[in-house]
């Protein structure tokens, strides 16, 4: 189909400043929160009701242009990497909270809602949605359903699989499916569960119902100084085998450390090889309870220094330090590159002790945060793309960390998702009927492969070139092949 | 172990060839659950061979075990680290597996508060239509490579694939439970429970039956004490048999050998005027009947549907009305496409789910 056809049609479902073709006008949805890579989609579109949208995916699909679907664009794995030939589809205007029931506590809301805005407005009824990825500011609920996203509460509360009841998903022919329901399970296959995290392959989601759950009413933060990092990671086991979930449990080593203080002054032990910070939730007489217990548990572990929370502030403080590690990585690095792997806890130690002989054979410093609860960690690989062939570099050092959280028995990526990025490490984790599984999953809902093709799932065909890259001690052969 | 699995691969392929369907059974405690598998030359696959716990790690949170596994085995195993499968699932039999939990996807009491099975279901293996070993999701919390395969085979009733092995999320048993009762008319019990649900309270299951509210509270002791005081109602004393009844369905209530139905709808809908007994658990949630009548099917499943959710005909079925929820044509589409997909030759199961896959 030609441009000029394709943007005639969409005129006639859009108003003209939601249809937008001009290089320029492009330009800001060419990336998203990974910006290593980048690519013009052909046309934009910005639909306000979900019939707009209907009439894009019938168009699109009769036509057989390929959409990806955007919601902030906060990503981080390239999951919203326009496609050269295809559709953006922006759901950012679609962005009503349409509803809000306090007693069954819960929320129906439009894609294009911001995590935090869904909070926000529960908060008059003493509820808020759990899920908190660091981007909550700025993330949609549908990004986050499409890449299941957690946060650093997750070990108690869950992802956002386990936060929400009921999906509008409309298929690439423009059918509108509901999935789920009003009640905790549906009758049928987990269909819910099956798209949550799906990457905007499977459908586009035009509305969520979240579930919404009290506030607690009290939370303290526990902060602890280690002079080794598998002292740390000890420590940690140690708080589970006693029967406590802490509501979020981080570890940062060293470096990430000093570059926070430095941008901070967050007040952490500087000589520290690693700080822990152990939250405890819930009533007051259970956080006190529970706080005791943590303290005197983190003590026996071997921590040099503890630190309670005194109030409200001195807690976001404590907080404040681990949530600005990005920044502050982005303050010591013109670059960095953020990992997503998960292993059992119990490999902490040998996975960092790998990273740490990467990065010297690399020359490339990385800081490690680590969502230590739930074996979640984030290496922050730091680069300069100034440098020519760095980035480079920075990639296969990347992939190099993935490899060794699937050999420890873990996964490439707990939360960002695979995206554009990790698509050569899926064939690492998985064999190749597995993969083939993935691919007619997608074909049950898309058949021609319309919805982000090229994305999370690669063809056999791209990892049998991947294995041959390896052979060649990772130099980079076949750099003309689409990367999909 | 590896030849068990050679055994059922070899099964599998020979369904294919001869084309005869396979009725997959575990210890054959859910066997009245879900519908029969119509064509009588159905060949057994008896999956309890394959058993046994592969890894546990109590501080990991993590247990990985064969799915012919006894859950009364596993639970124990748990338990002699202070830990539990929070989903409480129902057993109703010695002899229950943990791939038949799974398969079935049913949940108990603590659902409401912990999660499902398949929020505590991290990865699986699994044989599919064709017989490729294949393994998804894994035994970390947070894994989001590739689609979560996992959690689709939790209530699949084995129509996706034969489950060998399960890792799952286990939680800490709590300190301290306590069951609280009070008499209350059905209305003011359903507004009781999901306004306290909307509260920082440690209410971990809820039930109503005979005009009796039951709250369990679970937490440390200090916790669970504060929300009595809060909640100010009486404690019952044998807490711990009573919700056992409940979750085993061996209660007063379930022994009607009349139709019983599963509702599962938005907790805060009013009283449902349907015919027959009644009991609610989780917070209003979950309601189930026990219905004189089986020609009432139709005024069941609406009343299930006007009420956001959808009915089961869990026990006592004539064979005719369908016992799962008919699902919308889109809905159906998908699932056909499914089950094309993972069982192209529609051996495993077929018909046990619905009659199309």
């Amino acid at each position: 189909m030609p441009l000029q056809t394709l943007i005639k049609d969409l005129y006639a479902i859009l108003p003209a400043d939601a249809v937008l073709y001009e290089t320029e006008d492009l330009k800001p949805y060419e990336c998203d929160g990974l910006s290593a890579y980048r690519q013009l989609p052909l046309v934009v579109v910005m639909p306000q009701t979900e019939s707009q949208i209907v009439q894009i995916l019938q168009l699109c699909h009769a036509n057989q242009i390929p959409v990806v679907a955007r919601g902030a664009g906060t990503g981080l794995s390239g999951g919203a990497l326009p496609h050269a030939q295809g559709v953006l589809l922006s759901l950012a205007k679609i962005n009503r909270i349409v509803a809000i029931d306090p007693l069954a506590r819960t929320a129906r809301v439009q894609p294009g809602v911001r995590n935090l805005a869904i909070s926000e407005a529960a908060a008059a009824y003493g509820l808020y949605y759990a899920p908190d990825p660091s981007s909550q500011i700025a993330c949609s609920i549908g990004g986050n359903v499409a890449e299941n996203s957690g946060g650093v509460h997750c070990l108690k509360y869950g992802l956002t699989v386990h936060n929400i009841l009921k999906l509008r998903l409309l298929t690439i022919d423009g059918d509108c499916l509901e999935i789920g329901g009003e009640g905790l399970d549906s009758a049928g296959y987990d269909l819910l569960a099956l798209l949550t995290g799906s990457e905007g392959m499977l459908g586009i989601v035009t509305e969520v119902t979240v579930k919404l759950i009290p506030k607690p009413e009290k939370a303290q933060l526990v902060m602890a100084a280690f002079d080794d990092v598998l002292k740390a990671g000890n420590a940690v086991a140690n708080v589970i085998a006693a029967g406590i979930i802490p509501a979020g449990m981080e570890m940062m080593d060293k470096i990430t450390i000093h570059a926070v203080e430095e941008f901070l002054h967050a007040g952490y032990d500087m000589n520290a090889e690693a700080i822990l910070l152990c939250e405890s939730d819930g009533s007051v007489e259970e956080v006190a309870d529970e706080v005791g217990r943590i303290h005197t548990i983190l003590k026996q572990s071997g921590a040099t220094n503890i630190s309670l929370s005194q109030n409200e502030a001195e807690r976001l403080g404590f907080w404040a330090g681990r949530k600005a590690a990005f920044p502050a990585a982005g303050r010591v690095s013109p670059d960095y590159y953020c990992m997503d792997g998960t292993i059992p806890r119990k490999r902490l130690a040998e996975v960092l002790n790998g990273i740490a002989r990467l990065s010297q054979e690399y020359g490339l410093r990385c800081m490690n945060v680590f969502h230590a609860g739930d074996g979640n960690l984030h290496p922050l690989i730091l680069y300069d793309a100034n440098q020519p062939g760095e980035l480079e570099k920075t990639e296969e050092f990347g992939g190099k960390i993935l490899e060794m959280c699937i050999h420890a028995g873990g996964t490439i990526t707990g939360e960002h998702g695979v995206g554009m990025e990790k698509i050569n490490q899926m064939c690492v984790q998985f064999s190749p009927d597995e993969l083939e599984m993935f691919h007619a999953v997608k074909a049950a809902f898309d058949p021609h492969g319309l919805l982000n093709p090229g994305k999370a799932v690669p063809t056999l065909h791209r990892c049998a070139e991947f294995g041959a890259m390896h052979v060649h001690h990772g130099a980079l052969k076949f750099t003309e092949l689409p990367r999909f | 172990m590896q030849s068990v699995i050679e055994h059922y691969q070899a099964s599998i392929q020979q369904a294919v060839e001869n084309k005869t369907p396979l009725h997959i059974c575990g210890g054959g405690s859910k066997s009245f659950y879900g519908q029969a598998v119509p064509n009588q030359t159905a060949l057994i696959l008896d999956v309890t061979a394959y058993h046994g716990i592969i890894d546990y790690e109590p501080t990991e949170l993590v247990v990985t075990a064969r799915a012919g596994t006894r859950l009364a085995e596993l639970e124990s195993v748990l338990s002699q680290h202070g830990q539990m499968l929070a989903f409480e699932p129902p057993h109703w039999s010695e002899a229950a597996t943990l791939g038949g939990c799974v398969a079935a996807g049913l949940s108990g009491p603590r659902r409401v508060s912990a999660g499902s099975v398949r929020d505590f279901v991290l990865g699986v293996r699994l044989l599919n239509g064709i017989a490729s070993d294949l393994h998804f999701g894994g035994q970390v919390m947070k894994n989001v490579a590739g689609y979560d395969v996992s959690r689709l085979m939790v209530g699949a009733m084995g129509t996706l694939g034969v489950l060998l092995e399960v890792s799952l999320k286990v939680l800490p048993k709590p300190a301290t439970e306590i069951t609280l009762c009070m008499d209350i008319d059905e209305q003011s019990a359903i507004e009781r429970m999901n306004e306290w649900a909307g509260r920082p309270l440690p209410i971990s299951a809820t039930c109503y039956v005979d005009h009796v509210l039951y709250l369990r509270l679970s937490g440390a002791e200090s916790a669970v004490r504060a929300a009595q005081e809060k909640l100010g109602a009486e404690t019952w004393g044998d807490g711990q048999a009573f919700w056992q009844s409940v979750c085993e369905q061996t209660h007063s209530f379930f022994q009607s050998p009349k139709p019983l139905w599963r509702l599962s709808i938005n907790p805060t809908a009013a009283p449902l005027s349907v015919p027959g007994k009644q009991l609610l658990e989780w917070h209003g949630g979950l309601r189930w009947v026990v219905c004189e009548d089986p020609s009432d099917a139709e005024s069941i499943r609406s009343a299930a549907k006007a009420a956001g959710g959808h009915a089961t005909l869990f026990r006592h079925g004539d064979g005719q009305i369908p016992v799962f929820h008919p699902l919308s044509p889109g809905l159906m589409k998908i699932h056909r496409a499914l089950k094309e997909k993972f069982d192209p030759q529609r051996i495993l199961n077929p018909g046990r789910l619905y009659s199309e896959l």
